[in-house]
């Protein structure tokens, strides 16, 4: 490769903290890279295997689940479901030759601005180290769609 | 008379009994069940010999017994339902009857998962009590169990079966005894006593019930050879009580004096065990330690045994 | 209802290698409730599927398709239509759907994704136990409404065995000894003295798998 690998990091953040979180790093001018790419959901508990899977699938080399602290969650307990559920995809990614060390799990109050763009750059930086995700066939952003939607029978 | 048992001659003339035990060897070497019963003979009315004991492959129960056998003794042949079918126990019982063995005692046998082909597949197609019952149907009324008669020659033997008044839960202890001996369990084996506070009132219980006169009752024992054995025995298997008492008596005794403190506590014991009411005899299982049979039963005042 | 788990990944891989083009097909039964192999199982596996041949360099195309049961011909019958266009169906139904779906399609490959556990129920959130074996013969009015074919390790008709301890079984610390769930269960109910010591017969296995493969029928349903 002529230019030096830059990761797709995908970054699915809690609209409660870490989306507000990445204003707030915004409005106080902190840097973080631009390689990040939000997508607001509206509860970490949101987040599941397969989207994190399909992420990777899509064309990104590492991604990011950032969820209220502990205690915090707008919806009780949508940040405990994450982090479990975001080991077993951890796991699958393993499983799958692509290495769970792409996919993290962080917890990120919404005044905690500076801690996230630390982390999303430090993150950016590992991925950076780590190359690009196995496999991977580059895809054309914002040329890139999701696979087909599933064909249900009877549904 | 319900078969050809010394036990049962010796159990029947009134005489306190003493069982021993030959686990057989994992292999073929028949020499080794033969010094086994050597050091035995004479020291004891009937040689238990184990079925695969703790699921380990060994030379089988039938083999074993009918070398016992070979040795002029009365072997005790054990049965576990985990490795046979009701087909083949039928089988095995009309084989032992044939060849003369006249005990047999009845087990469910321990889980595989204990022994070393944890991978097996178990059978337990019938349990301990319905082997008891099975057993009983084949000798007194000259059927199988599936409800053919039997043409030629019901075995008669004299049927055995095992109790552990420490495992749980406690209240059913005796119930499950009734349960055996309602079946037709001549006689019962107990696990190893060391607890005799808690055997005390399991066999309270049990004489209350009058159950003793049903069925007699061999007080299960095993010397101590070491504080290792006696802490492992408390700590590992399951439905083994070893009373503090007894583990610190044989710490204290050191690495040189452990033998002799755990022949001198079981002499104790069967001191004890001998002034309870109900118990016939003792079982003693000394394992992998025949050796010690001879001065365990002497000290003890129960030899020479009778000759019935 | 039927319990399973998905067999590991590598597995999957492993018998699926000559393979590029795949019909992944769900069941919306039992292994939809137990979280092994419904729509959304399905999603997670194709994609990790297809994550691990990208990896490989050896692309394999997925199709997901969750039917409504796989023991009903009814719901394999449209699943024709996809045959044609793929080399092999892995079905993440229990044994039986596999089967079914294999006999319904005597051409097609039918492999499994998953492994069949238990009959069971969902213990709590994230936890199957085993309750039923299916032995035919159910005598649960004779215990308690607590089967020892199935809770005690050993299928003890009369139990407990002298491995009980602390409610525990020997084999594992983790297993209740399900004889004394049986006898907890009977003394609560006021019964067990009349009830324990009743021997329960010598069973009659010809009912279970050892009488042979079992059939059913209902003519009033035919």
């Amino acid at each position: 490769m002529s230019e030096p690998f830059e990761p797709r990091i995908i970054a699915f953040c809690c609209n409660y903290c870490g989306f507000a979180a990445a204003d707030l790093a915004g409005s106080m001018r902190l840097n973080y890279p631009t390689n990040v790419r939000i997508v607001r959901i509206p509860c970490s508990g949101k987040a599941d295997i397969k989207q994190v899977l399909d992420a990777f699938l899509d064309g990104a080399d590492g991604v990011l689940v950032i969820g209220c602290m502990e205690g915090d969650c707008h919806f009780i307990s949508g940040n405990f479901k994450a982090k479990k559920r975001m080991r077993r995809a951890k796991q699958i990614l393993e499983d799958a030759h692509i290495g769970g060390n792409r996919l993290e799990f962080h917890n990120n109050s919404a005044a905690e601005g500076p801690k996230l763009a630390n982390l999303f750059n430090e993150f950016t930086q590992r991925i950076r180290e780590l190359g690009p995700c196995p496999g991977k066939i580059d895809i054309d952003i914002p040329n890139a769609v999701a696979e087909e939607p599933n064909t249900q029978l009877a549904d | 008379m319900k078969s050809n048992s010394n036990l049962e001659k010796v159990l029947a003339a009134g005489h306190f009994a003493v069982t021993g035990e030959c686990g057989p060897p994992r292999g073929a070497d028949a020499e080794i069940v033969r010094k086994k019963a050597r050091l035995l003979k004479g020291f004891v009315d009937g040689v238990n010999i184990t079925d695969n004991q703790t699921a380990m492959v060994r030379m089988s129960s039938f083999a074993a017994a009918l070398i016992v056998k070979d040795e002029g003794m009365d072997p005790i042949m054990q049965m576990v339902c985990r490795d046979r079918n009701r087909i083949a126990m039928q089988s095995d019982i009309l084989g032992a009857a044939a060849h003369g063995i006249n005990n047999l005692v009845c087990l469910s046998g321990d889980h595989q998962q204990f022994g070393d082909h944890p991978m097996a597949k178990n059978v337990y197609d019938i349990d301990s009590i319905q082997l008891v019952a099975m057993l009983k149907k084949m000798r007194d009324e000259n059927f199988f169990q599936g409800g053919k008669e039997i043409k030629y020659g019901g075995p008669s033997m004299f049927i055995g079966a095992a109790a552990n008044p420490f495992a749980h839960p406690l209240k059913i202890r005796v119930p499950r005894l009734a349960k055996k001996a309602a079946a037709g369990a001549d006689f019962i084996q107990t696990q190893c006593i060391y607890n005799l506070d808690r055997f005390k009132e399991w066999m309270k219980e049990a004489v209350d019930r009058g159950l003793h006169e049903k069925v007699k009752i061999l007080a299960g024992v095993t010397p101590m050879k070491s504080f290792g054995m006696a802490n492992y025995m408390a700590k590992n298997v399951a439905g083994i009580d070893v009373p503090q008492e007894m583990l610190k008596r044989m710490k204290a005794a050191g690495k040189e004096k452990a033998k002799e403190e755990g022949l001198t506590i079981l002499n104790e014991t069967i001191e004890e065990l001998r002034g309870i009411e109900g118990v016939a005899g003792i079982h003693i299982m000394a394992i992998e330690w025949e050796e010690a049979v001879e001065g365990i039963v002497k000290r003890a005042g129960l030899y020479p045994r009778p000759e019935v | 209802m039927i319990i399973a788990q998905q067999k590991p990944l590598a597995k999957i891989e492993e018998f699926l290698k000559d393979y590029k083009k795949v019909l992944l097909v769900g069941c919306k039964g039992c292994v939809t409730v137990c979280s092994a192999g419904g729509r959304k199982e399905v999603g997670v596996l194709a994609s990790a599927l297809k994550l691990a041949r990208r990896e490989q360099g050896d692309p394999i195309e997925v199709t997901e398709i969750t039917v409504e049961r796989q023991c009903d011909t009814e719901y394999l019958d449209p699943l024709a239509e996809y045959l044609d266009d793929v080399d092999v169906v892995l079905s993440m139904a229990c044994g039986a759907g596999v089967q079914f779906m294999a006999e319904r399609y005597p051409g097609v490959v039918v492999l499994p994704a998953l492994d069949t556990t238990f009959i069971g129920v969902n213990e709590k959130a994230g936890h199957w136990g085993e309750r039923c074996q299916a032995c035919g013969d159910c005598k649960l009015h004779l215990t308690g409404g607590i089967c020892p074919v199935t809770r005690c390790s050993k299928s003890l008709m009369n139990g407990p065995c002298g491995g009980s301890v602390d409610g525990h079984c020997e084999i594992d610390n983790d297993v209740p000894c399900g004889w004394q769930l049986i006898v907890d269960r009977l003394d609560s109910l006021g019964i067990l003295e009349e009830s324990y010591e009743k021997m329960i017969d010598t069973p009659d296995w010809s009912t279970s798998r050892d009488g042979g493969p079992r059939k059913q029928v209902r003519e009033d349903l035919e």
